[in-house]
């Protein structure tokens, strides 16, 4: 009897197909594999059908406890999703096909992606967009090769205001180049410029900076690309793509190349991902971009469509000089995110934006009415700001935990002198109350001196 | 059809927001507002709704048609494991590294854990990060690891070495982790020419980077013997376990001699492809390298306890932002739990049955260069139909027109003219014979009536695309 979950043939049909190959059994078709190689253990547990595995899928699930009520961001956020995002993108049309290789038959996903593209560069102020990246750490590392190819130099100068994660990507992905790879240390929360000024020489390719930057403020980004420009260097900003609804784009502040992850639009926590890394540059860089690209294009009888373009630059024609080693990139989440904006449109991005912005003052006053507390930033922050406690924000954050608060991340593990810094994320989800509430559980934790 | 920007009528509205309920906050500063909003659509939800059916329409997907891209793996995606995946939607990954965040996440890095331990045992490793975000990111990441290696002790290596039948991201990603490449022939008998290879070996080489079964669909019957040539200068053996659908059971890379393996979730472990991603490329290692996995690493006390071990001197760092593409994994572990022992066994028997099937049928009609039982995939040339001026490319386009995904084209290299079949398990028989005979009557329609071919596809919502236009002029997204 075959019990075997989706493998469909029946003893008969395997014995046809048998003698059709002139096997005697499918073990005769392993004849290649030397006896000596074969595997001697398999500890893989008994299978189960469908509904014991979900069972025991939930049983995993629920050893979590309940989701908390999330005021910590660091790269993901907790924004709504509106329906249609999930069951759009989860028509199997979409997510059972693969990489667009053949055209005429993939116009579906082409199409998207195209949209995508369009969305990412009208979104970003910038002139060109590929299909995706896996993430937004990866995409800023993959920019920093980037511009490491469009100016020949070999030096990447680093914000230590970009996310602590993207910037141990950026070191990984250039562990065994030969690239040095300079930080400058924040300045009140914000960049450097004198420290800055230091470093931007001839041998610079790239500055990256992060905006909003990890202790949630926003600065300007303008006179940093005419002094980085005038040094002959590219600056490559990682942007938070929510934020965009209100603040000017990457493009008008003059940046060469924007990234950024796109969990924010319309993929969940998930911890963790999938996610998807997005990227954009000025229409002169695009040959040295990674990944996959979508182009437009007509048929034999004029017809517009879309086919991947470009894949002179990739792996599977260039191998070791490829642009990139990307092959698959994350065209699901991408696509997830273009009907994310597209379902909130226009005007509602801008309405977003704005809401997420009014709840992190709200909650930016609140908290720092709370006796010792003070705010980091004296300038502005999107929906992410910092605190400075009293003392310690490690232990006061794992009390709130036990509460069901994700109270912020402490800055401890990532920045010397930083124990009793502690940034507080407020997306649109949070209500008042639950605002209120940290506010609350913040206060009497200080005030019963767990600290 | 229309792009939605075509659609969009200014002013319309698509989902409504939750209203505010807290005060309105004084107006950024201008230099830091938004001058004009972000040319995005305006669409109702409705015609949004219309749009992206009815583009997803205009695909071929697993569900809709049998799809034998070689190299692929395009298997049937149980239903089950989507629902399984949305049960952690809501869990923030920054949580686990809240200072005892690990307490609120024991489900989470539990699955992690288990799923590493799971494939680990398939591959014959020790450990397994599940960091790595794509094959070609653990390829990536699996040279570094080796590189960290080399490092350690001291080694001066300068290359990798490849054969030319590999997958481009091998050398591609070998290039990224800092290494010259060097690329070794094919053998008339499919496998890597031992001579050649022999030859090129030296203390300089760090890795050689194999797919076993290779990409012609064999399995090489020296590959102990390469991984002890390759041992016996230090470098170490990378697998590209693309090809891993072939042999779950059956024979472990561990256990000829790879020391570091990456896994295609979305291949072998039966995860949806997504129309280009998201996968998922976890990484597995042999002991000597374990001191080099990137960080969070997930570790196990003796009371059962997950917890992250976030930093440790000689780790390659963070390949990506926080533990991977973490719900391809729970599919990827429902569908092991799910199939179990004997299911994954059967998988490789019946893909390995169905790809001799196809190969056998088919060997009348086209070129196989290398005629020999293969394992998963098998791959024809299309050099005979060439003769009456029909290239595979034209073969494809056929096959469309009949509701087929084509097979691979032209890959891998080293084969002229390349048609490269992977049916996977979870096709039948009359699925592989409907597309048997639509081969077969492609081939006949290539001697008989080549230009019906070559005007393929008529059926598609457009025909053959001008790709060297799309090249020239790089419209690659619609500007306002």
């Amino acid at each position: 009897m075959n019990d075997s979950h989706y493998c469909p043939h029946t003893e008969e049909e395997i014995r046809e197909m048998l003698s059709v190959v002139g096997a005697s059994s499918v073990e005769e078709l392993f004849a290649p594999i030397p006896p000596e190689l074969r595997a001697k253990t398999f500890n893989i547990p008994p299978g189960m059908s469908e509904f014991e595995t979900f069972a025991r899928m939930q049983d995993i699930v629920a050893d979590n406890g309940a989701a908390m009520v999330n005021f910590i961001g660091g790269g993901f956020y907790d924004h709504i999703i509106p329906a249609v995002v999930d069951h759009l993108s989860g028509r199997a049309e979409f997510y059972t096909a693969y990489t667009p290789y053949q055209p005429e038959c993939s116009q579906g996903t082409l199409q998207a992606l195209f949209e995508y593209q369009t969305a990412i560069c009208r979104l970003t102020g910038l002139d060109v967009s590929n299909a995706s990246l896996y993430d937004g750490a990866t995409a800023c590392a993959e920019a920093a090769m980037m511009a490491l190819r469009a100016t020949g130099r070999n030096r990447i100068v680093v914000d230590g205001c970009v996310s602590p994660f993207s910037r141990q990507v950026l070191k990984t992905y250039l562990y065994n180049q030969d690239v040095e790879v300079v930080e400058i240390t924040p300045l009140d929360g914000l960049l450097n410029r004198a420290a800055l000024a230091a470093v931007l020489d001839g041998r610079v390719a790239a500055v990256l900076v992060q905006n909003p930057n990890f202790f949630g403020g926003i600065e300007d980004l303008s006179p940093l690309a005419s002094q980085i420009h005038a040094a002959g260097a590219l600056l490559v900003a990682s942007v938070y793509p929510v934020s965009l609804g209100l603040i000017r784009s990457p493009g008008e502040m003059g940046v060469d190349i924007a990234v950024g992850d796109g969990q924010s639009l319309g993929n969940p926590l998930s911890f963790g991902g999938p996610s998807f890394g997005f990227i954009a540059a000025k229409k002169s860089l695009i040959r040295n971009m990674p990944g996959r690209i979508v182009g437009e294009t007509i048929d034999k009888n004029g017809k517009r469509g879309f086919v991947l373009t470009l894949q002179a630059r990739e792996q599977h024609i260039k191998r070791h000089k490829a642009t990139s080693n990307i092959c698959s990139n994350q065209g699901l989440c991408a696509l997830r995110g273009l009907i994310f904006l597209s379902s909130v449109g226009k005007e509602g991005l801008a309405d977003l934006a704005r809401l997420n912005w009014d709840k992190a003052e709200y909650a930016k006053a609140r908290l720092a009415g709370i006796p010792g507390v003070t705010v980091l930033q004296s300038a502005p922050t999107f929906n992410e700001f910092t605190l400075f406690l009293p003392g310690p924000a490690a232990p006061i954050v794992t009390e709130l935990l036990k509460q069901g608060i994700a109270a912020g991340v402490p800055l401890g593990d990532y920045y010397e002198d930083s124990v009793n810094t502690l940034v507080v994320t407020v997306t649109e989800k949070r209500t008042k109350k639950e605002i209120d509430r940290l506010a609350d559980a913040l206060q009497a934790e200080l005030e019963c001196g767990h600290i | 059809m229309e792009l939605i920007y075509e659609k969009s009528v200014p002013g319309r509205r698509g989902v409504k927001l939750p209203a505010s309920d807290v005060p309105s906050a004084s107006a950024l500063p201008e230099g830091l507002l938004r001058t004009e909003p972000a040319g995005l659509a305006e669409i109702s939800e409705l015609d949004l709704v219309r749009h992206f059916t009815n583009l997803s329409r205009r695909n071929f997907s697993v569900d809709t048609n049998f799809y034998p891209l070689g190299s692929c793996t395009m298997k049937y995606n149980a239903k089950v494991l989507e629902n399984t995946a949305a049960l952690f939607a809501p869990f923030h990954p920054m949580t686990a590294l809240l200072p005892g965040g690990e307490e609120f996440c024991q489900g989470s890095l539990g699955m992690l854990y288990d799923l590493g331990q799971m494939l680990a045992d398939i591959t014959g490793m020790d450990e397994v990060t599940s960091q790595p975000l794509a094959g070609a990111h653990g390829e990536m990441t699996g040279i570094l690891l080796i590189s960290a290696y080399h490092r350690a002790k001291g080694n001066r290596k300068k290359y990798v070495l490849v054969p030319d039948s590999s997958h481009g991201t091998n050398p591609a990603s070998a290039t990224i982790a800092g290494y010259e490449v060097i690329t070794v022939p094919t053998a008339p008998y499919g496998d890597m020419d031992m001579e050649l290879f022999r030859q090129a070996m030296n203390d300089e080489v760090a890795a050689v980077m194999m797919t076993c079964p290779n990409t012609l669909g064999l399995f090489n019957p020296h590959i102990k013997e390469i991984s002890d040539i390759a041992h016996s200068f230090d470098a170490l053996m990378y697998y590209d376990g693309a090809n891993l659908n072939a042999i779950m059971g059956k024979v472990k890379p561990g256990d000829v001699g790879f020391d570091v393996v990456h896994v295609n979730l979305h291949k072998t472990f039966g995860t949806p492809h997504g129309g280009g991603g998201p996968g998922s490329g976890p990484v597995g290692v042999k002991k000597a390298l374990i001191p080099f996995l990137p960080q969070p690493r997930i570790v196990m006390d003796d009371d059962g306890v997950l917890s992250l071990e976030t930093f440790r001197p000689g780790s390659i760092g963070r390949a990506a932002n926080f533990f991977g593409n973490f719900g391809i994994m729970v599919r990827a572990y429902a569908y092991i739990i799910m199939l179990g022992r004997e299911g994954l066994i059967r998988v490789s028997e019946q893909a390995v049955l169905n790809a001799n099937y196809i190969m056998e049928r088919l060997k009348p009609f086209y070129d196989l260069p290398y005629d020999q039982t293969c394992m998963h995939e098998c791959v024809f040339s299309a050099s005979r139909q060439l003769a009456h001026g029909v290239h595979a490319i034209d073969i494809a386009k056929f096959l469309i027109d009949r509701g087929f995904h084509p097979p691979t084209v032209y890959f891998p290299l080293i084969v002229k003219e390349a048609i490269m079949i992977e049916p996977t398990e979870t096709e039948s028989k009359a699925a592989m014979d409907a597309f048997i005979e639509v081969m077969i009557e492609a081939a006949r329609t290539a001697g008989s009536d080549p230009q019906a071919l070559l005007d393929a596809p008529l059926t598609m919502p457009v025909s053959r695309l001008d790709e060297t236009k799309a090249a020239r002029e790089l419209n690659v997204c619609c500007l306002v």
